[in-house]
């Protein structure tokens, strides 16, 4: 008899959980926050005073990014090569897979706080991200569309013409206009809710386990000087000491004609690693143990390296095995999973 | 009586043809009528056909070859007087795109202070001022959707930045591998940009030109007509300018190099021809 009760009383509270629950949902969906500076981060590089983030053009960049019309062929989406679930990169491509099976030369980088990025692309050239769609829209082996025709196409839709009235005010779909609205939603793919920006926000009391700790430790001594916290790079351009590929890939210098910028690409972020393999520009490595494997044995004296790589004759980082898996175990505390599952982000 | 009557009229009809040639108005930069700068594409001695291969053009290294396409921005117009007295264009109305193949574009017009002008200043480009600036700027000519990308486009989109000149065609002495044209089309392709860099400083091919108008006349500003300064840009200065160079050596140029050798030749293409008052 007692039992009975207690089992009734469990079915309920159990029900008045799930309503709660999915009330607060309701309530997050409702409510567009907009762009907000996580509280561990820096100031942001882009100019929102320009572009201000509404739901409105934040849904119409969303709408865009996973927009096949974007392409020749009504084929690719932004979403194509910048996956949500592999944390906006092409998993499992060394380098992007574009139209008609067009292969480019870099690997997809990931879309992902790039409102405290100065500079794009694994070799430089564009500066300001409003004007960074150009790009992949016109390159012959990504979407190989023109710009012009992408806003003829998408001109001749209703759905859009209202969309873009809501956002901008007007229904004629200008080239500012739709730029814009991708980087709204470029701008909103904010990764800050990993294990490490708990622990760095005293979020709930989150707090390394021992060997995340050293693991960071490890990390602060000998690789912050380029994947600088909380973003995990320093937003630099730096030769690495990878041997030169088979295209001769220059890197910033294509876009500088600079002989002291030959080979040197951005410097990634280490944030979410799991999901974004392989790695390096050209995803040559397919695994971390084989990126662990360049630094530790394999850096190249390549013109340009950097001389962090190269310190008292002796190139490369030296971690032992022990510091690695240590290394590891901090790395994996940069995972955000809240970011590759965020609904607001899929596709709707 | 009628003879009075006559000669008073031509006599004040003299006076008033005196008055409209000689007297030069008060330089007011509020009083501005209409200037045109005509872009007259020429070839050497001869007037500009596309893809005319019957008789196709000869450069100073005696190569023969055929134009496509001649595309070019001019910006920041900027005149003086013969007094000396400078008047800038404002910026907003001072981006032209002189498309050879669109006869409708070969004017750059503005408005000027009324005057005699002897000097006229513009740039062969785009400023670098221009070339940073946020998206809602690039308007008109500007807008980076404006011609494709392909064909008319005079933007770069992997390096942020105008195309400033585009010339295009074919010769017979482009070879078929990696340093010609691998497609076999023989084609010649000129794209010269490179405003200077976001960043760091990078390659500069914005040039300014000034055009003397002294010799050839100078341009009466007035309201009541419109002065057009009509300038031969003649594109065999291209190839033959202070860098004379080979097509087949150089068949492609893009961002590179040794596109600021080219740029250097743009000063070589533009000579004041005459100027309609």
């Amino acid at each position: 008899m007692k039992l009975r009760y207690i089992k009734y009383f469990l079915v309920i509270i159990v029900f008045a959980y799930a309503c709660k629950k999915s009330e607060d949902i309701e309530e997050k969906v409702e409510t567009f926050l907009g762009f907000q500076t996580p509280k561990n981060f820096p100031e942001t590089a882009y100019n929102f005073a320009n572009n201000p983030i509404t739901k409105e053009g934040f849904e119409l960049g969303r709408m865009l990014f996973y927009e096949p019309r974007l392409s020749r062929d009504n084929t690719i989406t932004c979403g194509s090569c910048h996956i949500q679930a592999s944390a906006f990169t092409q998993h499992g491509h060394d380098v992007s897979h574009g139209i008609d099976d067009r292969l480019g030369t870099r690997n997809s980088p990931p879309i992902m706080n790039l409102a405290w990025s100065k500079a794009f692309m694994w070799g430089g050239g564009i500066y300001d991200l409003d004007l960074f769609p150009i790009s992949p829209i016109t390159a012959h082996e990504e979407m190989d569309e023109s710009l012009e025709n992408v806003l003829n196409k998408l001109s001749a839709m209703d759905k859009y013409k209202s969309k873009f009235k809501a956002a901008f005010g007007k229904a004629n779909i200008t080239t500012a206009n739709f730029l814009k609205a991708l980087s709204q939603f470029m701008l909103m793919c904010v990764s800050s809710n990993a294990k490490y920006d708990k622990v760095m926000r005293k979020d709930d009391n989150v707090s390394f386990t021992a060997v995340e700790l050293e693991g960071y430790e490890l990390f602060t001594q000998k690789c912050a000087s380029c994947h600088t916290e909380p973003l995990f790079t320093d937003n630099g351009f730096r030769n690495n000491g990878l041997a030169p590929s088979a295209i001769n890939d220059l890197g910033l210098y294509t876009a500088t004609l600079l002989n002291a910028d030959k080979y040197k690409f951005k410097v990634p972020s280490l944030r979410n690693l799991k999901y974004t393999a392989p790695y390096m520009h050209d995803g040559r490595f397919l695994t971390l143990d084989a990126v662990f494997m360049h630094y530790t044995h394999e850096v190249q004296a390549t013109e340009n390296l950097d001389p962090l790589l190269n310190k008292n004759g002796a190139r490369g980082i030296s971690i032992n095995n022990d510091e690695k898996t240590k290394l590891m175990a901090f790395l994996n505390t940069l995972n955000d999973e809240d970011f590759i599952n965020n609904k607001l982000l899929a596709e709707q | 009586m009628k003879k009075i009557l006559s000669t008073i009229i031509i006599t004040s009809i003299l006076f008033t043809a005196c008055k409209k040639d000689n007297a030069t108005p008060d330089f007011d930069e509020q009083n501005l009528a209409s200037l045109s700068v005509e872009f007259d594409n020429i070839v050497g001695g001869r007037t500009l056909t596309f893809d005319n291969t019957a008789v196709p053009y000869t450069n100073a290294t005696g190569e023969k070859f055929t134009i496509s396409s001649i595309q070019y921005f001019i910006s920041n117009i900027q005149v003086t007087t013969t007094a000396g007295k400078q008047f800038t264009v404002p910026q907003d109305s001072s981006y032209f795109l002189i498309k050879g193949a669109d006869r409708a574009t070969r004017f750059a017009k503005v408005k000027v202070p009324e005057g005699d002008y002897s000097k006229l200043t513009f740039v062969l480009g785009v400023d670098s001022l221009r070339s940073t600036m946020s998206v809602d700027k690039r308007t008109g000519v500007l807008d980076p959707a404006a011609g494709g990308h392909d064909g008319g486009g005079m933007y770069w989109g992997w390096n942020s930045g105008y195309i400033f000149f585009k010339f295009e065609g074919n010769s017979e002495v482009i070879t078929n591998d990696q340093l010609g044209d691998p497609t076999g089309k023989k084609q010649f392709k000129y794209h010269i940009g490179g405003f200077g860099g976001y960043s760091a400083p990078t390659i500069n091919n914005i040039r300014t030109i000034t055009v003397d108008l002294t010799n050839a006349g100078i341009a009466k500003v007035r309201k009541d007509r419109q002065s057009n300064i009509h300038l031969f840009v003649d594109l065999m200065k291209f190839f033959n300018g202070t860098n004379t160079f080979s097509i087949k050596t150089h068949p492609t140029v893009m961002f590179s190099e040794y596109s600021t050798s080219i740029a250097n030749n743009f000063k070589d293409l533009f000579t004041h021809d005459h100027t309609e008052n």
